[in-house]
């Protein structure tokens, strides 16, 4: 076993891995600041130098596709190529498709970075690039389920490990959910319409957009733990059965949730209320393997004293735990009547992203830049402690100001005169929103901070030399 | 059959496949299969000694 290891080692395709590993640093760096930019927006409007290019309007799409797509699916790629080849002990399929598929999705967040504050739009919410790039996305897409289907197909291993699976199931749903909801019909280049009306068109676009979150920024990092928590804690994951129920659950459950989006909408009310009572049996499964990975650490707990890495992965988790508490909760129609269209939606977004995504990506990076580079560990682990304490710092900030906010705007919406007559106009919750959008933009700021220490420390340790990273001991 | 009878036969059918999954996943002749594949994620290591250093793996 030992030499056969030894001989696929050398053989895995590790510069794709590096690519998408590099790319997904300084994606992430563009796409915090953009959204820490909004952000300040969002306090002093000014902010957007009267340049109809650097309009909120323009910028948060910008924002939103440069985090999911730049960042978060670098980092699946980088992950998924990586995870699949050690756990199949075999060099990634289809030679060239791998280069394909790291140039091909640069250039696809390239076109996205000029044609988004151009102002060329689907309108359509995490869907917004137009008909030429959706297909470019497709092409690349199909591809990369190529290698991924097509390594797993020549493993030199008898099982398919279950972050496999995980990787499988996104890859597989966003080519479908990304197919089906950009059907439209080109008028020229830069417009289409999509091909779908009304609540039909409304109903698509969150079976869309809530299963973007279900299986590009779940499943997908799910995967990604799957394989770094039991690696960086040197244990088997706490159960392997429990991860077979966990992805079966997950998958068969997340697909039906999509209406709770749609809340007291001209959506018909069966299916808001299937769409609630989906939300809330997700809970279980979300649990499960939030469980799963925490309990890997049983009888390891000393760990997290000194190895910030597994800090990142295990507060990950936390957040993970958190934000799909929340989820259910909110999805529950009198809940949402409160929460809608308030910032307590944008506070469990970023739970999610910044806690949860953000945070397992920044772990899994760590552990996989000092392997890929040819070193024992990270240039600096003080540097590593430092950007830990600064992201969750950054979260809580976040998504305290954003739940306050968020409640108080329900609360004021909602409160109406003895004769019937709104108390409060609009502009007043804005007003009231204020002090809580600096508290948001501070918590932005230090999350961006931490990023770019962490760019530092990877730029230190590539640049330094072969093998003079040594690993140290720790009781 | 009208849709409501549909419905909750076909609930029953999923209830009955998720039963079925959580069966086989924790049935004793799978136990084996399993551990070993929960130690993929170490199999591919020369040196098996995992878990020394506070960076994980190291590169071989």
């Amino acid at each position: 076993m030992d030499h056969a290891a030894t001989h696929s080692e050398n053989d895995y395709n590790y510069k794709v891995v590096r690519q998408f590993t590099v790319m997904t640093v300084i994606w992430g760096i563009v796409g915090m600041s953009v959204g820490v930019l909004i952000a300040a927006q969002l306090i002093w409007p000014a902010l957007n130098f009267d340049t109809p290019w650097l309009t909120y309007s323009r910028l948060r799409p910008l924002h939103t596709n440069a985090v999911i797509f730049a960042f978060g699916t670098s980092a699946l790629m980088a992950c998924s190529f990586y995870i699949v080849q050690r756990t199949c002990q075999t060099r990634l399929f289809g030679g060239p498709l791998a280069s394909i598929v790291f140039w091909g999705w640069q250039l696809i967040i390239v076109s996205a970075a000029i044609s988004l504050p151009l102002g060329y739009t689907t309108s359509k919410e995490y869907a917004e690039l137009e008909w030429p790039i959706g297909i470019l996305i497709a092409v690349v897409w199909v591809i990369y389920a190529i290698v991924f289907f097509g390594t797993l197909a020549k493993r030199k291993t008898t099982h398919i490990y279950v972050a496999n699976w995980f990787f499988g199931a996104f890859i597989i749903t966003i080519a479908m959910l990304h197919i089906i909801n950009n059907l439209a019909i080109p008028l020229s280049y830069t417009k289409s319409y999509s091909i779908y009306a009304g609540a039909v068109d409304a109903m698509v676009q969150w079976w869309y957009g809530h299963n973007a979150v279900g299986f590009l920024l779940t499943a997908g990092f799910l995967g990604m733990m799957y394989y770094f928590v039991p690696k960086q804690a040197g244990r088997p994951v706490y159960s392997y059965r429990l991860s077979i129920v966990h992805f079966w659950a997950l998958v068969s459950i997340y697909i039906w949730a999509g209406p709770h989006h749609l809340h007291y909408t001209a959506l018909p009310d069966w299916a808001q209320s299937l769409g609630m009572v989906m939300s809330l049996i997700l809970f279980a499964p979300s649990w499960g393997g939030m469980i799963n990975g925490i309990m890997t650490l049983s009888g390891a707990w000393h760990k997290l004293r000194y190895d910030p890495i597994l800090r990142f992965l295990i507060v990950s988790l936390s957040f993970y735990g958190m934000s799909t508490f929340e989820g259910p909760m909110m999805a529950i129609k009198t809940v949402n009547a409160l929460s809608h269209y308030t910032d307590w939606t944008v506070g469990h977004v970023h739970s999610g992203a910044l806690g949860w995504v953000a945070m397992v990506t920044i772990g899994s990076i760590y552990h996989l830049i000092p392997v890929l580079f040819n070193q024992e560990r990270m240039y600096s682990t003080k540097l590593i402690n430092t950007h830990f304490w600064l992201a969750t710092i950054g979260v809580v900030l976040y998504i305290v100001a954003m739940w306050i906010s968020g409640v108080m705007q329900g609360l004021m919406w909602r409160a109406v005169n003895e004769d019937g007559t709104l108390t409060y106009s609009f502009i007043e919750s804005i007003e009231a929103s204020y002090p809580f959008y600096f508290v948001r933009l501070v918590g932005g700021l230090f999350f961006l901070g931490g990023m770019l220490l962490m760019a530092y420390n990877v730029f230190k340790t590539i640049s330094a030399t072969d093998g003079s990273l040594k690993a140290t001991e720790q009781a | 059959m009208d849709f409501g009878t549909f419905s909750g036969l076909y609930t029953a059918f999923l209830i009955l496949i998720f039963i079925g999954i959580f069966a086989w996943a924790y049935s004793k002749r799978r136990k084996k299969d399993f551990e070993e594949a929960a130690n993929l994620v170490f199999a591919d290591e020369v040196n098996q000694k995992h878990g020394t250093s506070s960076q994980g793996a190291k590169p071989q």
